[in-house]
């Protein structure tokens, strides 16, 4: 049995939980739902509409509120419990705060940021996603899944009954006090509405160089904007970053100049109409989604574009 | 405040990757290597904190004999000393074995705090850390973007996705993954560089390593999914091609 472990908040399920629920039931393996925190019944109908054994609710006051301590002490019980041979979870943000340490508590293997199961084995990038792996795993384990590697909308729909598990919390033992969640000041750019981004990644080497790319940006009437690390070293603030710390576009035309294609950044722009990539590297994993591709030195190329566009 | 760091040593970005012939890991014979990046943030914000509240610096590698690489860098941008848990197998081990490893080499110094990077450039499981701080039975936090030290407790801003953040906060001692960009990073100096090689590398035995339940059954570079127009030609003429194909058949200018 596959226990697929979703994810919800303040009772807004991630909508990652279904992609993943549909990576479960594509092994055709039985499987159930179960859902952390406190007031599940909303998230717990919902997922109910998903084609699985049952839903569990897992709902205690002390879980209302995310906590790495709280998750793991749950779902240790949970495990032991319900004995699935799988457990499956979204790659999150939250996911990767918890699950290596339940990992570690329950000695199970953990592959993480999966993107498909082949054979038995499960599909995963390495080395910045120029590399792929199978991950061969013996006995019961955990799997996470990458966002976006399953669909959504392909997760099969059914009737699966609910119930809530009895799980013993201590309160005291949860050694984490978060605060509220909050967002930083505005953003002062909205790249979302821009009809056409060009963007730079490290190839760009230095921020002196940066005024090229602007130039490019004004001769296609574009945004500039940036991956991570261009943000991370402060040549561009970081509400210029597109990715998933940043923010997540979809124009008419994205330039990615000198942009490996890290999966953190292309989560951000994969939506894009039109993609066109720069960069030396012809195995850089940016061209397995342009649309056009120039393997060359954007030094060499981007001067060559804005003559060509005068 | 005592504080250890943990760093990997990985294959520069800057190498074209190949595929050893069983399949199961690179072929880095002749590659170059660097300190994962992520780490350097980590270790960056050991410095920092120390600067701010006293105390020690320990960098602690799992790797090879080649890692001390790695390591006389972070001694040379301002750690007191290192620990190097030296073995070949680590340098392909996954998360549990490293995480084994790190734990041996950071039990015996008694500290009050360990960071990490958030994840490694080569593997990227993104899983040490947090494994780690529950074999020394430590609280953790992690993707930390602000770290605030008080009278033996800690206040840090962790970040959630979207664009949104989170304060939490933590007895210590306790175990914080770093997210890149936290800070920004210094360079070795002359002076740093010269330092370092009087500082003192304690050498800790692997411990036997343990049949943790997963491996890389094959590796490969992964199969294009969209078809992609490669434009060829010099750049001027590439350039020019791209302009002509993306006003005239894509209609994107």
């Amino acid at each position: 049995m596959i226990l697929v472990v979703a994810e919800q908040r303040d009772g807004t399920l991630n909508r990652a939980s279904l992609e993943t629920i549909a990576a479960a039931q594509s092994t055709g393996d039985a499987i159930a739902i179960a859902v952390l925190g406190s007031g599940l019944d909303a998230v717990a109908q919902q997922l109910a509409k998903a084609a699985a054994g049952g839903v569990i609710a897992v709902d205690d006051p002390a879980l209302k509120d995310y906590t790495a301590d709280g998750f793991v002490m749950a779902l240790e019980q949970l495990l032991a419990a319900e004995t699935p041979d799988r457990v499956f979870l979204p790659h999150t943000y939250q996911t990767r705060d918890f699950a290596p340490a339940l990992a570690a508590r329950v000695k199970r293997p953990l592959v993480t940021d999966c993107i498909a199961i082949k054979d038995g084995a499960y599909v995963r990038p390495m080395f910045q996603g120029k590399l792929q792996a199978d991950i061969a795993v013996q006995g019961p384990h955990i799997a996470t899944f990458q966002i976006g590697a399953y669909r959504a909308d392909a997760m099969k729909a059914g009737s699966a009954p609910t119930r809530t598990a009895s799980i013993a919390i201590d309160a005291s033992k949860i050694r984490q006090k978060p605060e509220a969640p909050f967002k930083e000041a505005k953003q002062a750019v909205d790249l979302s509405q821009a009809e056409r981004i060009v963007a730079v990644g490290r190839g760009i080497k230095g921020q002196e160089h940066l005024a090229l790319a602007q130039q490019l940006a004004a001769a296609m009437g574009a945004e500039l904007a940036a991956s991570r690390p261009i943000c991370d070293a402060g040549w561009l603030p970081m509400d210029r970053q597109i990715g998933s710390s940043g923010q997540t576009v979809a124009p008419k035309l994205y330039v990615a100049l000198g942009i490996s294609g890290a999966i953190q950044h292309l989560v951000g722009m994969k939506g894009s109409r039109t993609i066109v990539a720069v960069n030396k590297d012809p195995e850089a994993p940016i061209f397995e989604i342009a649309d056009f591709g120039i393997v060359g030195d954007l030094f060499d190329v981007v001067p060559a574009m804005i003559e060509a566009l005068k | 405040m005592k504080i250890a760091v943990c760093i990997k040593q990985v294959v520069t970005r800057e190498w074209q990757l190949r595929v050893n012939d069983q399949k199961t890991w690179i072929r880095d014979q002749d590659a170059g290597f660097e300190l994962n990046e992520p780490d350097a943030y980590a270790l960056e914000e050991a410095l920092r904190l120390k600067e701010k509240h006293g105390g020690e610096v320990v960098v602690c590698c799992a790797g090879p004999a080649r890692a001390t690489q790695v390591i006389r860098e972070a001694l040379a941008r301002g750690a007191d000393r290192a620990v190097h848990v030296e073995s070949d197998a680590l340098a392909t081990a996954d998360a549990n074995t490293v995480a084994a490893a790190l734990a041996e080499a950071i039990r015996p110094e008694q500290v009050d705090l360990v960071l990490t990077g958030l994840q490694s450039d080569d593997q990227g499981f993104g899983q040490v850390g947090v494994i780690l701080a529950e074999t020394l039975g430590m609280p953790h936090a992690t993707i930390i973007m602000e770290v605030q030290a008080e009278s033996g407790a800690l206040r840090v801003k962790r970040e959630l996705e979207g664009g949104w953040f989170q304060w939490v906060g933590l007895p210590m001692p306790a175990l914080l993954t770093i997210q890149s960009g936290i800070n920004q990073l210094r360079y070795a100096t002359l002076k740093g560089i010269m330092a370092a090689k009087k500082k003192e590398i304690r050498k800790a035995a692997a411990p036997a390593s343990a049949e943790t339940g997963q491996r890389v059954a094959s590796l490969y570079f992964p199969e294009k999914g969209k078809k992609t127009q490669i434009v060829p030609g010099s750049a001027a003429e590439a350039a020019k091609e791209l302009v002509r194909r993306l006003r005239e058949e894509a209609r994107a200018l």
